[in-house]
């Protein structure tokens, strides 16, 4: 098997390899496509629909049922559904960035530090990590909301802290198969610094596991902003975040189910879609998974 | 075996300090004076004082601490800031309501989401397979509280079959049950043909069917019993889960439970029922997870718990 592909293995580059692999998995492209096309949209919102239209309110224009001039049609405050919907995925989607990549990056320092020096120092920070593990995400969240008060960028500290503990373990697991490789014994001996090793040599290593993680913990916690939206302790109403316009639409949606389905589907999407990525980037690093 | 349990039983202990004390002392610095929030704006000075005193917010913030554990430690969670209710009471009440949605979502996917795991494992690359896949897919992806919100549309309040809100009868319970189990069953699914798909590679099962066993006894027999091992010790993490989706579920449903305690305490900021809701379920959890690490050891005599 590794002969017969012989000329492929020389041509390509690891990265190479796993980006072809990754291209053969459909589901994994279509996902892919979708939330490209996804965020696109949305940043390319005011070609569609002017910004304004977020928080127009119009009397004369409640529950407009879906048509030309109103895609998505209007809510009880004849705002269009469509361009909050669009808008509010900017919320939506940068806010779940925002908590991933912070995530990320105490995750890997920790992960990174407990993995690679191992020991007491091991037993102390994932110790730490268990403390925020030991309660559901959701509640950690919401404690920590309830703490600080609510608002956008105390959510996503919220967020946050209940996340990176997921990243510190993923690392930590995979630098400790990688730290007595000959390359790190060699980096060493060259006198390297450990924040070096860490952060140059193992890290880039044993980043395939993480950034599954990164792609499936993104789609869980745009559902966790979301469901702090829906629950009203998250992106407080009127800002357009996907969670809190169905928290808005709540009561109506009795009568006019386009005003519940629409940013439902769009939650459901982004987040299936970020599916499909994550269990494709999975197959494609570790091939042995494939059967 | 003791001694792990005991190991393990006190390793529970600074965990629970751990997160009780990070969200008291970030309650307890969070910018308003409670005694403030409790009486409005407008309350005379003295009376803001005399409530601290009552608090007794006027000790330090680990002093404060300290006393509420040492409280905590012999069952007394304390009261409401602002309705005054017993916080253990209040939360006993309404325990029953969250058990039976969280029981009946567990059971449901279980009872569901393993055969149909396994079904897809055996007959995988089937039609079966993929409807089932994207199927999980689907329920992975969608929150729980807009598949909430479109069941009550649909059947509560179009067919009328059950009833939208409340927790008087079982009845109540099968809509938010549902709901609630979308997720869970979902990775149920996923994770039963994993581990199966798994098994069924290795040799000893090619073994078997080199010696003629039927397919039914290789699965059943050889297959199933060690692909069910990651399953059980994924109960736990499936509890946290449920946890985390009844406060969703309840809040859609209008049920009378934990979570919605939790809910109402978290956006007036009542710090006792708060803290009280996270102890409880922070040993609840704490606790599961020791006992499915523990049946683990039972049911694979592979594995040896080390003390």
């Amino acid at each position: 098997m590794k002969y017969k592909n012989k000329s492929n293995l020389t041509n390509k580059s690891q990265l190479g390899l796993i980006a072809f692999r990754f291209s053969k998995n459909k589901l994994a492209m279509v996902g892919l496509a979708a939330i490209l096309l996804l965020i696109l949209m949305c940043l390319t919102a005011p070609l569609f629909i002017s910004y304004d239209q977020v928080y127009k309110q119009s009397m004369a224009n409640r529950f407009i049922t879906p048509c030309a001039e109103h895609p998505f049609g209007t809510d009880q405050y004849g705002r269009d559904l469509f361009a909050r919907v669009l808008y509010g995925g900017r919320i939506s989607l940068l806010s779940g960035l925002v908590v991933v990549a912070s995530a990320m990056v105490v995750g890997l320092t920790l992960g990174g530090a407990a993995g690679y020096f191992g020991g007491k120092v091991d037993n102390i920070i994932m110790r730490f990590c268990d403390i925020f593990m030991a309660v559901p995400r959701m509640l950690l969240s919401m404690a920590v909301v309830s703490a600080l008060g609510q608002g956008t960028f105390k959510m996503l500290i919220a967020l946050a802290v209940a996340e990176f503990p997921n990243y510190a373990r993923t690392v930590r697991a995979s630098i400790m198969t990688l730290r007595n490789q000959e390359y790190v014994e060699a980096a060493k001996c060259c006198g390297t610094s450990s924040a070096r090793i860490i952060f140059k040599h193992l890290i880039p290593n044993g980043m395939g596991p993480v950034i599954v993680s990164a792609t499936l913990g993104l789609g869980t916690t745009i559902l966790a902003i979301a469901s702090l939206g829906f629950l009203g302790i998250g992106v407080a109403s009127p800002t357009p975040e996907w969670g809190t316009i169905l928290s808005e639409n709540r009561t109506n949606i009795r009568h006019f189910p386009h005003l519940g389905l629409v940013p439902g589907i769009f939650i459901a999407i982004s987040v299936m879609c970020l599916n499909f990525v994550g269990d494709g980037l999975r197959d494609a690093l570790d091939p042995r998974t494939k059967n | 075996m003791l001694k792990y349990v005991a190991k393990r039983g006190l390793m529970l202990i600074p965990v629970v300090i751990g997160i009780t004390l990070f969200i008291y002392v970030i309650m307890s610095l969070a910018p308003g004076d409670p005694a403030t929030l409790i009486l409005g704006p407008d309350a005379p000075y003295e009376a803001v004082l005399a409530k601290r005193a009552e608090l007794g917010l006027n000790d330090p913030v680990l002093m404060r601490y300290v006393k509420y554990m040492a409280g905590v430690l012999q069952g007394d969670f304390g009261s409401s800031w602002y309705n005054g209710f017993n916080v253990l009471t209040e939360f006993a009440s309404r325990l029953p309501n969250t058990l039976t949605l969280g029981l009946m979502s567990m059971a449901i996917s279980v009872v569901v989401g393993i055969p149909l795991g396994i079904l897809a494992a055996v007959r995988q690359n089937s039609m079966l397979d993929y409807t089932t896949l994207v199927l999980a897919m689907l329920f992975a992806s969608i929150p729980a509280f807009w598949f909430g919100l479109m069941a009550q549309v649909i059947f509560c309040l179009t067919l009328g079959w059950f009833p939208a809100t409340g927790a008087e009868s079982l009845k109540h319970f099968v809509l938010p049950a549902l709901t609630l189990c979308t997720g869970s069953l979902a990775a149920q699914v996923r994770l039963t043909r994993t581990s199966m798909l798994e098994v069924i590679k290795l040799d000893y099962v090619r073994t078997a069917r080199s010696k003629g066993a039927s397919e039914q006894r290789i699965i059943g027999k050889h297959v199933l019993r060690n692909g069910m091992l990651p399953v059980a010790t994924r109960i736990g993490t499936s509890l946290a889960n449920i946890i985390s989706g009844a406060i969703v579920t309840e809040s859609v449903f209008s049920i009378p439970g934990v979570a919605s305690l939790l809910i109402n305490a978290v956006k007036i900021r009542d710090v006792p029922v708060v803290m009280g809701v996270i102890v409880v379920i922070a040993v609840f959890v704490g606790v599961v997870n020791l006992l499915v690490d523990l049946t683990y050891a039972l049911i694979d005599p592979r594995v040896k718990l080390e003390g």
